[in-house]
């Protein structure tokens, strides 16, 4: 049995629905790439920074933070995206 | 068929409350009466501490000034120098109540993190998109702001036609959406992240009773994990209120 064969048995609506969490799991999926890479690049610097200087480790902290603040805000972007896609 | 009764409720039964009393738009659900209380329970807390003012602090008072103390060293002068001082009472305020807030979402009962709705981290929001445009506009007068903010020196002229748009929008637009839907963000996936452990673990102490070992355990260690969300997102909220009130206090030069 074909694939046409298949979806034209089923429900229009089931399918949409099926479509919309496909599509809602790679909206996701897509915006946490970019920023899980760009955390990674920020916290490694950030404990190099540390490591070398143990002594400015609270400085580093903060602008630590700073810094996954700005990356992680493009995920949570896609987060909220996700769920405002409707079939 | 289903080997497990594993019904996920939709979203909009996680978060949206019925009414309790009232009607119209001073309706009162479950979240709006949380973040009346949190607003009641900040305000006490200070008010109590604040009220005797004695040399050696006791009790609250001492509670008290340990957050003022990790506010005032650990967001203020970190990021906007010893004049961000100044707004100390406005961001111990932010700070407090964003995390009372955050952290009804894992005390018994209550189990909602208030701002897993959008309304209170946009208010939050907006209020410092005005603070800060306020201060910038006072600080360095109308068209000293917005050419220190559209036209940031040190740039070729010609980037400028790129530049100035870019800034202009993230500004103005990204910068409170940004810190509207980080805070809401994050909490709203606290709360369904718990909700899952917990749904799957109910499930499986159904169906195996040892099964639900792993995903309760987990459940557990989520809600440590929430605490930490709960005051990381505080604190980076205050601190990017800090910076951004404190670069519109000082020019770029």
């Amino acid at each position: 049995m074909g694939m046409a064969m298949m979806l034209a048995e089923q429900d229009p609506g089931e399918l949409v629905a099926g479509l919309t969490a496909v599509g809602r799991g790679i909206v996701y999926g897509g915006a946490a790439i970019g920023p899980g890479i760009g955390i990674g690049i920020v916290v490694g610097n950030a404990i190099t920074a540390m490591a070398r200087q143990p002594e400015s480790a609270g400085m580093v902290r903060t602008t630590m933070f700073l810094g996954i603040a700005f990356t992680e805000a493009l995920a949570l972007f896609g987060f909220v995206l996700a769920f405002i896609i409707s079939g | 068929m289903a080997l497990l009764a594993l019904e996920f409720p939709p979203i909009s039964h996680l978060i949206e409350w019925p009414t309790i009393f009232g009607d119209g738009a001073f309706a009162v659900n479950k979240v709006v009466l949380l973040a009346l209380i949190s607003a009641v329970l900040v305000f006490t807390m200070y008010f109590v501490a604040g009220r005797k003012g004695q040399l050696v602090p006791t009790g609250v008072q001492n509670f008290a000034e340990t957050v003022v103390e990790f506010v005032q060293e650990g967001i203020i002068l970190q990021t906007m120098g010893p004049e961000g001082l100044y707004f100390t009472p406005f961001l111990l305020t932010l700070f407090s109540f964003i995390f009372v807030t955050n952290i009804w979402g894992i005390i018994p009962v209550a189990q909602m993190p208030v701002n897993a709705r959008m309304a209170i981290p946009a208010f939050l929001a907006i209020l410092v998109w005005v603070i800060f445009n306020f201060v910038g506009i006072k600080k360095q007068g109308f068209f000293g702001y917005f050419k220190s903010m559209l036209f940031p020196p040190g740039v070729p002229k010609a980037l400028y036609i790129l530049v100035t748009p870019i800034e202009l929008v993230s500004t103005l637009i990204v910068r409170p959406l940004s810190l509207a839907v980080r805070l809401f963000a994050n909490m709203l996936a606290g709360h369904l992240l718990l909700v899952s452990f917990a749904v799957i673990a109910t499930a499986l102490f159904e169906a195996t009773y040892v099964g639900a070992v792993l995903p309760g355990g987990l459940l557990i260690a989520l809600t440590g994990f929430e605490v930490l969300v709960a005051v990381l997102q505080a604190f980076i909220f205050t601190i990017l209120a800090a910076v951004y009130i404190g670069g519109a206090m000082h020019p770029e030069h």
